[in-house]
This record gives C-alpha cells, structure tokens and sequence, in this order.
C-alpha cells in the first residue's frame, strides 16, 4: 500500500478579511462590539437627558416670564461700578458692564500673580535658609495661611483689617505720598508730560543698544573665547539714556500728591479697599503655594549638578544660573503656571466683598436684575474656561517642546 | 655613632602650651552658634526673623490673653470704659454665641441629634484612620453608605418606619458588597447591629410617637453646615470620580471624550460659577413645580466639582499601578469589570489616599463659599454674628476671625499631617 502523494504546491490562503475587524474598530474602539452597543446606550441617554432639560427650561422660562437670548446685552445696565479701568457710567449697556468686570478681574489677577510670585519665591528661599529661625518662620508663614480657607482670609481683611482702619483724616500716611484708610489706599497718580514720548524712545533705544552689546559679548566668548565685561556699559546706558532725555525734554511723568481736603482726599488716585483686601489675600494665599512649588523645585535638582559646575570652574553665580536654576525651573514652571490659574479662578472671590470683578457685576448684579441665568452664566463660565484651556494648551506645547529637547 | 648620642637640637625640650578647647558646636550654645549667628548675613538675618517674631507674636498674645476679656454678658464688658484697659479678644462674645458656631440656628432641644451624628462620624471615623486596626472594608462600608443614610435621618428626621427602610437597604447593600451568601453576613450583622444601637439610643433619649420632627435644612448652620457640605462633596464625589476615571481610560471612543471634556470642564471653572449654575439654572433644569432644597442644590454642585478633581486623582492612582497587574488577571481569566473591581482599582485606591485627604482639605477649605449662595456654615454663622448689636465692639470681628481660624486650622492642619503620614507609610518601602 503505497500512498500517493501528490506534489502539489500550497496554495497561499487569502488573508481573512479585515472588514469586520476595521468596522468593530471604527465603531467601538478596540472594545469591539460591545463597545460599539455601550457607546449607542451612551449617546442614547445623553441625549435623552439633554431634550428633557430643554424642555424643562422652555417650560420654566415661559412659566417665569424670562425671555432668552443674547438680546440683553444691548440694554441698558443702570447701575454704578465702584472701579473701572475704561470710561462706565449707568446708562451704558450689560455688555460694557461685562468688560468693565472683565478688565476688573484681569487686574486684580495680574497683579496678585505678581505679587504672589515675588512673596513666594522671597518665603521659599526663606524656608531654604541654614538660617534655623527663619526657616521656621517662613514654614509657619505657610501652614498658616495654607490651612485657613482663602474666603476666610479675604473676609478678614476686609472686615477685620480695611473697614477697622480709621477714616481719612487720620488716616496711616507713609511719607505722606501713601495713605490708608478705611476708604482704601490713596496713591499718587501718574499724569504723563511731555517728556514721555522721548522718554520712552530713549529706553527703548538702550534696551536694544544692551541686548545688541549682550549679543556682540556671547560672539566673542563663543568664537574667541575671550570674556567681555559688560554690566557696567548696560547699566550706563540703561540709566544714561533716559536720563538724558529727561534732561532735554524734561521730565516725563509728574506725580499728582493727595492732599485731604476736608472729610476726603483730592488728587491722587483711590485704590477701593475690596481691591486692596482682595489683592493682599489673593497673593500672600497663593505665595504659601508657590513657595511650596518653588522649594521642591530646588530641592529636586540633584546636589551633583551644583558639585559638578564648581569641578568645571564655574563661580557659585554662575553655577547657580546656568545649571541649577534652569533644572530646576523645568520643575517649577507647570505647577507654577496651575497656580497662577487657580488665583485666577479665585479671584471670583470678590463677589463676598463687593468687588466689581466679573462675577460680581456680570453673574451677580446683572443676573439678578435680568434673571436670565442661563445666558449669564455660560458666558461667566465660558470665560473662565477659556482662559484655563488657553493655559493648559500652552502648557502641554511647553511640555512637550520640554520632552523633545530632553529625548533620545 | 656618634653623633646620635649628641643632644639633638630637634627635639621639644618644654611643653607646648595647651590650645584653647574647640568652639563647642552641640547643646542650645553650639545650636545658637552653628545656626542662627554663624555669619554676619545669619546675624543679619536672626536679628530680623526676632524683630518679625516680636511685631507678630507679642501682638498677638497680647490681644489674646493678657488683655483679652474673660467674663461678661454683652458688649458692656468688652469696652475699655468699662474694662479699665485696652481690651483685647472679648471671649464671652464667642462665648454667647458658640452654640451657632457649632449647630447654627437648629433648634435647641433637638441639638443632641447633631450630637449623635458627630459621635457616630468619630466612632466609625477614627478606627479607619488607624492603619494598626483590622477590616477597614467593612468600617469603608459602614461610613460611607449606613452612616450617611443615619446621619440624614438623625439630622433632618422624619418616621421611624422611614428609618427602618433605610436600615434594610443599607444592610442590603453592606451584605451584597460583602461578598452575598458566602461572606456577607457578618457585614449584614454589624451593619444590622448599628442601626439598632442608633434606633435605641434615640428611642432612649427622645422619640416621639412616631420618629423624630423635621428639622428645616435653612435651619441647620455653623459648623454643622460646613462638615454635612464637606462630607457630603467627598462622599458622593467618590463614585462620580471613579466612574470618571475609568471612563477617561476607557477604550470606547465616546465615553473617554465625554469623560475627558466632563473633567476638564469642572476643572476649568471657579467653585463660585459652580454655585452660581446650581443655585439658579438647576432649579430651570427640573421639571416645572418640582422644588430642590437650597442645601440640596449647593450639595449637587459642589459634589459635581468635586467629582472632577477626585477623578483626576484616581486617574494618577490607575496609572501607577504596573500594567503586569491586569494583565496577570487576564491570564488568570477574569473579565475586564472583575480586573478592574477586584485587581486594579484596591491597589489605585490604596496608593491615593494621601491625594485624597488633600482633596478632603480643599474641599473643608472650599465649603466657605457656600456662605456666598446665603447658606450659613460656619463663616456664614460669623459673619452674620458681627451684626449683632448685642456684641458691637470694636474687637469682636477680630475674636470671632481668630476662633473660628482655630477651627479652620485644627481641621485643616490635622489632615494635612494625617496625609503626610500616610504617604510616609506608604512609601516606606522606597525610603533609604
């Protein structure tokens, strides 16, 4: 019994089809079908949901008399605002009032996070310091402030420090330029002359000079290897310039000195005290977390690093800003950037105190006087939410440009 | 040879005098020196950190006990005519007015219910916080699904029959998580057990004929207000955050983008909006004649935003367990939802307790803005407290900051050192 093999050549099979697999894939993720059914169940309810809540809206707005839309915008507003940084009387519209609250909450943001940012770094080289007294002090500084709610502390400076300080005539004077009362902080107001225009083109003019000069002085380092001293030319002519304009234009600003007159302050300008107590709690808040931030970032650069710059020869300044700092900003940078949204978002604040920040005057007063919530507040949100996804988008291009320069 | 017999001119003929003793470097002296004047910027910079103590510290306890007013019944004896000397903190204000720190304006003979609720939190609490103690599932359990429905009851009030229903559901619920007829009973049993206890101790100390009178959310106030929002954000936050979490790693395409857009959306917006959205465009969302408590309502949003930040953090508790893990319970069979209900999630749990606590303390430190939606917890109670004409004095807004910044404090920094412990614990494994 022979078995007759026959030498036929195998044949190559046709690949399975790859229809269903990329239709599952398509549809469901790599969860397949059952992702696919989970997914409609998913859009099914939701949508479910969102009919029924615009349903119930059209009910309630109809039950309430509240029109809808974006049409109140064009009203007129009818109420006062205690601060605004661009011209606002009563009879200009809801959606100047919006900008007034907008510019608001902007000031007082940028200048918190200023503040907020000097006082930290200023707390965690505090904290850092072989100084044992000070370290203590500035980590008391810390937990205090970081274990007592911010609202807490805006409210305490407002009722408990600004309200209780005396009235203007006896007010806290510093110098007799600055002075604190319970009607807010008078500080000369800057009136332009003028000597500006020169003024300005003149520093503009050595702030180019310097960089030009700071330019010309890496050139030489990196090709001859020879190291040029320049502060001393920067500083020349940082201060030389404008001063010489000063002298043949004359002086660019003049400052307008309060004086008391009467009950109140004439000249000068009014810091109102929900600014004030608003600003100091924002920043000295937000700098317990930013010297939190900003020791770990040091405290992460590895102790070699800075050994490893005084073995090249480097001084200790030099190692400092070349090898350390830069390290260690790489660590500091995205938590720092997530602060400075949070004082953002935090300045919503205000509203406890009176201040005209946008919640205050757009989702407080103007909701209240048009009732329509709907509106008022997506844009109120909106805004904020913009202004978090801008900083986020920024921050992962930041971390990305991070990891690129960083990988393989 | 013979010059080694020589007087050699090398040799020490006298002793040398004795060098004075080193700089002592240990003790309070040493400790003074090495640390605090070691150079002229130290010297420098002690003198200031003194000067700064001295303007903070003597104010302070000045303000706070010498010159501060212990006896009293109104504001007469908190003004210096009166008192003979600048007066400092006025205690008998906060005094007067402790009882609506504490419970607000609920009503006085059924003050032993909040209590009642505060001993129970502690009791089931505290046996959780201490590592050393055995069947921290069952206690998880007991805090965060019988105690909630106990404390509702107890503070709200309302039958006994309600009461009784909750009870069964509970334990139920405690008997099914415990793991049904094989392991369950025990749960049933103590969960059964708790609720008994609770049902004895009210019927012993004031049932009426048939449960116990409502009590008005508007009426709650003070620090009950701000632990009932705290708690309440943390509780309920926990399964949104999970849910969230798991469906930010989900693999179905449209849940991971509701999920991520979700998150970042509450992320992206201050807690104030929040309550704004809730206070005055929930009630627009709910069907017409259909009314939601105002507490209610700030209970939703502040469990929403909540939501958002705990799963974020349960997102970087999932991602630090290794990925061998899963895949390990794969190979040993088990579904996706088992894997991740009985491998991955226990183990992301455990490693983010310390960024739980810290949400805790935000969320405890966060609770004060509901003072701003005309809700009194206890910054509200303060607040409304320095309107009172009874206790006007130039110094009570200052007592009434200070008191209740100890509350704050205490809270806050006890649990922030409970995280830190925590954390040392479990990264005791990686400490060298």
């Amino acid at each position: 019994m022979s078995i007759s093999i026959e030498a036929r050549p195998l044949e190559a099979r046709p690949p399975p089809s790859q229809f269903s697999a990329k239709l599952q894939r398509a549809l469901g993720g790599r969860a397949g079908w059952r992702g696919f059914a989970f997914q409609l169940l998913f859009v099914v309810a939701l949508i479910w949901i969102g009919t029924e809540i615009v349903a119930n809206v059209r009910v309630n707005l109809a039950a309430q008399r509240i029109t809808s839309g974006f049409g109140f915008l064009e009203r007129t507003a009818g109420f006062d605002v205690s601060q605004n940084l661009i011209p606002y009387t009563g009879s200009d519209t809801y959606a100047r009032v919006f900008l007034v609250g907008l510019l608001n909450t902007l000031l007082v943001s940028v200048l918190g996070i200023f503040l907020a940012t000097v006082i930290g770094f200023i707390v965690a080289l505090g904290r850092l310091s072989p100084n044992w007294l000070l370290s203590r002090i500035a980590g008391a500084y810390v937990e205090v402030l970081r274990n007592l709610p911010l609202l807490f502390q805006i409210i305490f400076w407002y009722v408990a420090v600004l309200r209780a300080l005396p009235n203007p005539r006896q007010s806290i004077s510093l110098l007799d330029i600055l002075f604190l009362s319970n009607r807010g902080l008078v500080v000369p107001r800057p009136i332009a002359d003028p000597g500006l225009q020169p003024f300005i083109l003149a520093l503009v003019a050595a702030i180019v000079a310097a960089l030009a000069l700071r330019h010309y002085a890496l050139k030489q380092l990196f090709d001859r290897g020879r190291k040029l001293v320049i502060w001393p030319y920067v500083l020349a002519l940082l201060i030389g310039l404008p001063l010489l304009s000063a002298l043949l234009f004359g002086v660019p600003v003049t400052f307008e000195i309060p004086v008391l007159k009467g009950f109140n302050f004439s000249g000068g300008s009014r810091l109102i005290p929900e600014f004030v107590a608003l600003l100091l709690a924002l920043s000295t808040y937000t700098a317990t977390y930013i010297a939190e931030i900003v020791r770990g970032g040091i405290l992460s650069v590895h102790k070699g690093q800075m050994e490893a710059g005084s073995s090249l020869g480097l001084h200790r300044g030099d190692t400092l800003r070349l090898i350390v700092v830069p390290q260690a900003l790489r660590v500091i940078l995205p938590p720092l950037t997530n602060q400075y949204l949070n004082l953002t978002k935090n300045s919503s604040l205000a509203v406890a105190i009176g201040y005209p920040d946008l919640v205050s005057v757009f989702a407080g007063t103007t909701l209240s006087q048009t009732g329509q919530a709907i509106e008022i507040i997506a844009i109120t949100m909106g805004v904020y939410l913009l202004i978090s996804l801008t900083t986020s988008a920024i921050m992962s291009f930041y971390g990305w440009r991070i990891s690129r320069s960083l990988g393989p | 040879m013979s010059d080694i017999a020589a007087p050699s001119t090398f040799v020490r003929q006298d002793l040398v005098k004795e060098r004075s003793a080193p700089i002592k470097t240990t003790g309070f002296i040493g400790f003074v020196r090495t640390q605090l004047l070691n150079s002229p910027t130290n010297i420098l910079l002690t003198v200031l950190g003194l000067l700064l103590l001295w303007f903070t510290l003597v104010p302070a306890t000045k303000f706070l006990l010498v010159d501060a007013v212990w006896q009293g019944t109104d504001r007469d004896a908190c003004l210096a005519v009166n008192a003979g000397h600048p007066v400092g903190a006025c205690w008998p204000y906060i005094k007067a007015k402790f009882p609506q720190f504490i419970y607000g304006f609920y009503p006085e003979p059924e003050r032993w219910r909040v209590n009642l609720t505060f001993l129970l939190a502690v009791l089931l609490l505290v046996p959780l916080l201490i590592p050393r103690l055995p069947d921290k599932g069952l206690n998880a359990g007991l805090l965060f699904i019988a105690f909630p429905v106990i404390g509702f009851f107890l503070l709200h009030g309302g039958s006994l029959i309600s009461f009784a229903i909750g009870a069964a559901i509970v334990s139920a619920l405690l008997f099914l998580f415990g793991g049904g007829i094989r392991t369950g009973w025990r749960a049933l049993m103590v969960s059964l057990a708790l609720f008994a206890g609770t049902g004895v101790v009210i019927a012993v100390l004031g049932l009426e004929h048939d449960g116990l009178p409502l009590v008005d959310t508007r009426q709650w106030g003070g620090l009950l207000v701000t632990l009932v929002v705290s708690v309440t954000g943390i509780v309920v936050s926990m399964p949104i955050g999970v849910a969230l979490a798991l469906g930010r790693r989900s693999t179905i395409p449209l849940v991971r983008i509701f999920s991520v857009a979700f998150i970042e959306f509450w992320r992206g917006v201050p807690l104030i909006t929040v309550l704004f959205f809730a206070t005055y465009m929930l009630p627009l969302f709910l069907p017409a004649g259909f009314t939601i408590d105002a507490l209610a309502r700030a209970l939703i949003g502040v469990a929403l935003f909540a939501g958002a930040y705990t799963a974020e953090v349960i997102r970087g508790g999932l991602q630090a367990v290794p990925r061998g893990q899963s895949e390990a319970a794969s190979a040993l069979g088990l579904a996706t939802w088992k894997t991740t209900a009985l491998i991955v999630m226990p183990q992301a749990l455990r490693h983010v307790i310390p960024g739980l606590v810290n949400s805790f303390i935000a969320m405890f430190k966060d609770t004060s803005l509901v003072s701003i939606v005309a809700i009194f917890d206890l910054l509200g109670v303060l607040q409304s407290s320095f309107a009172d004409p009874v206790w006007a004095t130039p110094t009570t807004s200052l007592t009434g900051f200070a008191f209740a910044g100890m509350i704050y404090f205490v809270f806050c920094f006890g649990m922030s050192r409970y995280s830190q412990f925590v954390e040392k614990r479990l990264n005791a494994h990686r400490r060298n």
